[in-house]
C-alpha cells in the first residue's frame, strides 16, 4: 500500500443487502477535490462496476448523498479535505435505507413515507380559475417558507434515530414538507394532513433530538416542523371533542 | 451500519431525559414501597433512614434528586418545544435544564450534610 501524502486511502462499501463487502483504493489527491470526484475517479479510472448516483453536482438535487467517514452528506458539496481523516475516506450509502447496490442506496422506502404523509399538493382551484394570492408576509407564508427548500436528499432521514429504530416512522423529510402545505392556503386537504401525520409513524414519535436539523445541508429545521406538526394535530384532537 | 456522531447538545439532552426517565420508573416504587412502612411497619423504617445516614447513601439521593429534576425540567423544556410557539434557543435551554437540576440537586445534598 502506498503511505504517499498524494494519494487517499478510501474504502467503498460494495454490493447490495445480502453481501456486503467493501473494496479500497488508492486514489490521486488534488487541491480542490470534493468527495463525488473521488467516487467519480474510482468509477473511471479503477473500477467500472461501481454504482452510485448524482445528476447536478452543485448541491441542488440531493441524489449525490451517501454515509461519508460515517456522517450523511452530499458529496458534490463536501470537500475531501475537511473530512478526510489521516488521508482516509469511508464511503457508503446513506443509512437507514435498502441498498440497491454499492453506493446507491434505494430511495423508494423515503419517497413512499412522502405520500403516505399526505406530503403534496392537495389543489383548491382548477387552471381556468383566478389563483389565489399569497402575502409574501403572512404569519403560515413565513413559517412554510423555512421549509421549502429542501430537495428531499434523505440526509435527515439517514441522521434519524427514530427513523433507525421504527421503520414506520414518516421521518423528518416528509412531515416538514406535510408543514409546509399546512401553512400553505392554497392547499386544500388540511385534515388529510393531519391524520396521515398523527397516525402510527406520524409527527409523535419524534423525541426532538434534532439531529435532523444537526445535519441538514441547506440548513433547514425539520425538528420545528415538526414541533408545529405536534401543536397541529392536538389542537385538532382536542376540537374534535369539542364538536363532538 | 455505524450511525453519525450525536455529539450535539439535543441528542445528549435526549439521552439524558431517556436514562433519567428509566431510572425514575425503576427507583419510585421502591421509594413509596418504603414511604409506605411509616404506616405498617415504622420499625422498619427507622432502620430504613439509619441507613440513610450513610455518606455514600447521601451521594446516591443526591443523584435521585438530580434524575428527578433534570427530567422535569428537561420534560418541560420538550413540552413547551411542542406547545408553545418556536423558540430557537433550544440548545440553552436544555443546558438550563441542566443547570438548574444541578442547582436544587446540590441545594438538597448540602443540607443534607
Ligand atoms: C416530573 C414531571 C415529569 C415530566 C414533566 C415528564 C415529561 C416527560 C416527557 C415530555 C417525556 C417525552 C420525552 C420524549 O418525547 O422523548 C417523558 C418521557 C419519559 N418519562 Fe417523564 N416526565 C415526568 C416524570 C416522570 C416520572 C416520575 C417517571 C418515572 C416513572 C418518568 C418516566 C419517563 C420515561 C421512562 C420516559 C420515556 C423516555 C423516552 O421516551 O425517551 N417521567 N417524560
Ligand atoms: S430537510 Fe434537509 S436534509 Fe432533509 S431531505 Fe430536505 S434538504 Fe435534505
Ligand atoms: S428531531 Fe425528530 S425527526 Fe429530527 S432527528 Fe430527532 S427524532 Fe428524528
Ligand atoms: S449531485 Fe446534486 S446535490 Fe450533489
Amino acid at each position: 500500500m502506498s503511505t504517499d501524502h498524494d494519494m487517499l486511502d478510501v474504502t467503498v462499501q460494495r454490493g447490495s443487502a445480502d453481501h456486503v463487502h467493501h473494496d479500497r483504493f488508492q486514489v490521486p489527491a488534488r487541491d480542490n477535490q470534493t468527495v463525488l470526484d473521488v467516487v467519480t475517479w474510482i468509477q473511471q479510472m479503477a473500477d467500472p462496476s461501481l454504482s452510485y448516483r448524482y445528476a447536478c453536482r452543485v448541491g441542488m438535487c440531493g441524489s449525490c448523498a451517501m454515509m461519508v467517514n460515517g456522517v450523511p452528506r452530499w458529496t458534490c458539496r463536501t470537500h475531501v479535505k475537511k473530512v478526510t481523516v489521516n488521508g482516509k475516506l469511508s464511503l457508503a450509502p446513506l443509512r437507514n435505507l435498502p441498498v440497491i447496490k454499492d453506493l446507491a442506496a434505494d430511495m423508494d422506502p423515503f419517497f413512499d413515507k412522502w405520500v403516505a404523509a399526505e406530503a403534496r399538493h392537495h389543489p383548491t382551484r382548477g387552471r381556468l380559475e383566478e389563483f389565489d394570492p399569497i402575502k409574501p408576509d403572512a404569519r403560515d407564508r413565513v413559517e412554510a417558507n423555512l421549509g421549502i427548500e429542501c430537495i428531499n436528499c434523505g440526509i435527515c432521514y439517514a441522521a434519524c434515530d427514530t427513523v433507525a429504530g421504527n421503520p414506520d416512522y414518516l421521518g423528518p423529510a416528509a412531515l416538514q414538507r406535510a408543514w409546509t402545505l399546512l401553512n400553505d392556503s392554497r392547499d386544500g386537504d388540511r385534515p388529510g394532513i393531519l391524520s396521515a401525520v398523527s397516525g402510527k409513524g406520524g409527527c409523535h414519535n419524534c423525541h426532538s433530538m434534532g439531529s435532523c436539523a444537526q445535519y441538514c445541508p441547506n440548513g433547514l429545521n425539520p425538528m420545528r416542523a415538526i414541533a408545529g406538526l405536534k401543536r397541529e394535530t392536538v389542537k385538532a384532537a382536542l376540537r374534535g371533542k369539542r364538536d363532538a | 451500519m455505524k450511525p453519525p456522531p450525536r455529539s450535539h447538545p439535543l441528542w445528549f439532552a435526549f439521552v439524558l431525559h431517556r436514562l433519567s426517565g428509566l431510572a425514575l420508573a425503576l427507583f419510585l416504587p421502591a421509594h413509596f414501597w418504603l414511604l409506605s412502612q411509616a404506616i405498617t411497619a415504622p420499625a422498619r423504617l427507622d432502620g430504613f433512614l439509619a441507613f440513610a445516614e450513610n455518606p455514600l447513601v447521601k451521594i446516591a439521593e443526591f443523584g435521585l434528586v438530580f434524575l428527578l429534576a433534570v427530567h422535569m425540567f428537561g420534560g418541560l423544556r420538550l413540552m413547551a418545544l411542542e406547545f408553545l410557539p418556536w423558540s430557537d434557543r433550544q440548545k440553552t435551554l436544555a443546558a438550563a435544564a441542566v443547570g438548574v437540576a444541578l442547582f436544587l440537586s446540590g441545594t438538597f445534598f448540602l443540607r443534607a450534610i
